[in-house]
């Protein structure tokens, strides 16, 4: 089902149809805790891959495994056709990580940490300097080149980081939550950053914690959940999954909140803060027919907010429990959209 | 590329980088040399007369600077080695050391890139407080080319073993504090050596705990080595104490080194 739409990357020669990573019941416990708890992925060559989930979900776990930093406890592995366990240093030699914790020799500089890359990668030396000044020109680090990588700002240390990841011409990319700790501009930067390299052929398996990013940058999304796949598809089929998308309308006065409750049928009241809560998948033609229907009954609401589906929408949808999911799925009918619009018309 | 190409590159490429640590930020190195100079200084100038005199035999305090000496340099080696303890820790800590394991590189050439710059370290160290032995009196009598070869080998092999021991040490350490109280023994150890007194000067109950620990025999092997003394059964324990404590080092830090990081 997956390969149908998946991208075809250009070089990628007969290697179309493999698979970058596929994962079979991965397992990893730490003592009594269990972290992942039978992991299967399957992520072809070529794509953006998004494994989504909260803080302790596991995804670090993860792509310390995939990256061969640790073992898995159970369950198999391939990564670039090699077996994780069976032959590391063949997964090694097509990876390339960059991990949550900054990945780079904080006493030496920008640019002996890239040359450090090339000799490692046993780059003869001139092809070593080429490959470095390249990729420092291309991430914006030629001015720091010469300072100590300790003094770089977090989206500088994160643009290094990448840059000396690259220096291998790695085939397979992990990036461990690219963008947390990033100001704005960073995060769009490294977005940025990431869709070049996609487009140059590369796969890549990025963690994070937003659902946007995810959204913004995979062809896939895995959504991990107590040491499991809780759901996996593309950002429009996990969309799709979510129910937590509404328009909230607030009021002052009660006698405007009891009109729009009138007015309104499909809502759910909230009487106490006079709050109203229509589901909305936050279209501007949704919208448009809620202002409609607003003006048309001579209703003004203090304040209006657009909620779209975010992360913490995703886990209580797909694991089925706590208050949120609860709330915004009370009154919500199988197709209440349609019947909105009709309301207010 | 062969396996022992590879290992051969990849260690010189570490080792560059632990000189570049070194050469950039070499107060820590500097710290540590301060103290066997300072306890060299101390020993001649304050507590000379004392001990000499203490030493039997009419030896006035030329006689003490060329017993102390040869201590002070084997104490010079577990000083810089502390150092080792430290920034092994330190880098362990770092992420860059988790890019090296998921990097096609060979496993052993952090470990051992540590290992040589450290012991080149150490030969400077060395040196230096050899220096300033020579510049306060210290003069080798007889010493042949041979000896003074034999006394630089004795040295190297000696911070081989003490290096892979504190790599060990920084590896299991959390933190660099940690790392540097672990290593203390380093430090230590040569204090109850007779690298200060003769052995037979202390009391009965103590001689075992200065004989038997590395110190000693190396020191008396490099006494011989450089002033013409008895060695005797010195120079084998010696090369015995600087194998075992290598091997130790080595399979200690492999094996922790070759552990899942947390």
């Amino acid at each position: 089902m997956p390969s149908s739409v998946m991208p075809t990357p250009r070089e990628a020669g007969g290697h179309t149809s493999s698979a970058a990573v596929s994962t079979t019941g991965l397992r990893k416990s730490y003592g009594d805790k269990t972290v992942l708890d039978g992991v299967d992925l399957h992520i072809p060559a070529g794509s953006v891959f998004a494994l989504l989930g909260p803080n302790g979900a596991g995804k670090t776990t993860v792509v310390k495994i995939l990256s061969t930093l640790i073992s898995a406890d159970g369950g198999q592995a391939r990564v670039a056709g090699h077996d994780i366990a069976a032959a590391p240093d063949a997964v090694r030699a097509a990876i390339g990580v960059t991990g949550q914790f900054s990945a780079v020799d904080g006493l030496i500089t920008g640019e002996e940490n890239m040359l450090l890359m090339a000799d490692l990668h046993h780059l003869p030396r001139s092809e070593g300097r080429r490959v470095a000044s390249e990729l420092l020109e291309r991430f914006d680090l030629v001015a720091a080149a010469k300072k100590p990588a300790s003094t770089y700002s977090g989206g500088m240390k994160r643009r290094l980081d990448i840059a000396m990841t690259l220096v291998g011409d790695p085939r397979i990319i992990f990036l461990d939550e690219p963008t947390t700790g990033l100001d704005p501009r960073s995060r769009h930067n490294m977005w940025q950053i990431i869709r070049e390299l996609v487009t140059g052929g590369v796969t890549v398996f990025l963690t994070t914690q937003y659902l946007e990013e995810a959204d913004q940058l995979a062809d896939r999304i895995a959504v991990l959940n107590d040491g499991r796949i809780a759901a996996e598809g593309t950002a429009e089929e996990l969309k799709r999954l979510i129910p937590g998308g509404h328009v909230r309308l607030r009021f002052s006065d009660p006698a405007a909140y009891r009109n729009a409750c009138l007015a309104l049928r499909e809502v759910t009241r909230d009487d106490e803060a006079l709050a109203l809560q229509i589901p909305s998948d936050g279209s501007q033609r949704e919208l448009r027919s809620l202002l409609d229907g607003l003006d048309a009954a001579g209703i003004e609401a203090d304040e209006l907010t657009v909620h779209t589906p975010d992360l913490d929408d995703v886990f209580f949808a797909l694991t089925g429990g706590g208050d949120k999911a609860g709330r915004s799925n009370t009154s919500n009918p199988s197709n209440p959209s349609n019947q909105t619009k009709e309301t207010s018309r | 590329m062969s396996s022992l190409a590879l290992a051969v590159r990849d260690s010189s490429t570490m080792l560059r980088r632990n000189l570049l640590h070194a050469r950039r930020y070499p107060s820590l190195t500097l710290n540590l040399l301060l103290t066997p100079i300072m306890l060299l200084l101390l020993f001649v100038y304050v507590f000379g007369d004392v001990m000499s005199a203490g030493m039997g035999g009419g030896a006035d305090r030329s006689a003490y600077i060329a017993y102390l000496v040869p201590g002070l340099l084997l104490m010079t080696v577990g000083s810089t080695t502390i150092g080792t303890a430290v920034s092994v820790s330190n880098d362990m800590t770092e992420g860059i050391i988790a890019r090296f394991r998921t990097m096609a590189i060979h496993r052993g050439s952090v470990l051992v890139g540590h290992v040589v710059g450290s012991v080149l370290q150490s030969v400077v160290s060395v040196v230096l407080v050899g220096g300033v032995g020579v510049a306060i009196g210290f003069r080798s009598v007889d010493a042949t080319a041979l000896e003074w070869l034999a006394a630089f080998g004795l040295l190297t092999m000696f911070a081989l073993a003490l290096t892979w021991i504190a790599v060990g040490m920084g590896m299991v350490s959390p933190n660099a504090e940690a790392a540097s109280n672990n290593a203390m023994p380093l430090i230590f150890l040569p204090l109850i050596s007779s690298a200060f007194v003769p052995v037979d000067a202390m009391p009965g109950w103590f001689r075992p705990v200065a004989e038997y620990q590395p110190f000693t025999p190396a020191i008396e092997t490099l006494r011989g080595l450089l002033l013409g003394t008895e060695i005797g059964v010195n120079g084998w324990l010696a090369l015995g104490w600087c194998l075992a404590l290598t091997l130790l080092g080595y399979f200690w830090s492999k094996s922790v080194f070759d552990r899942d990081p947390k």
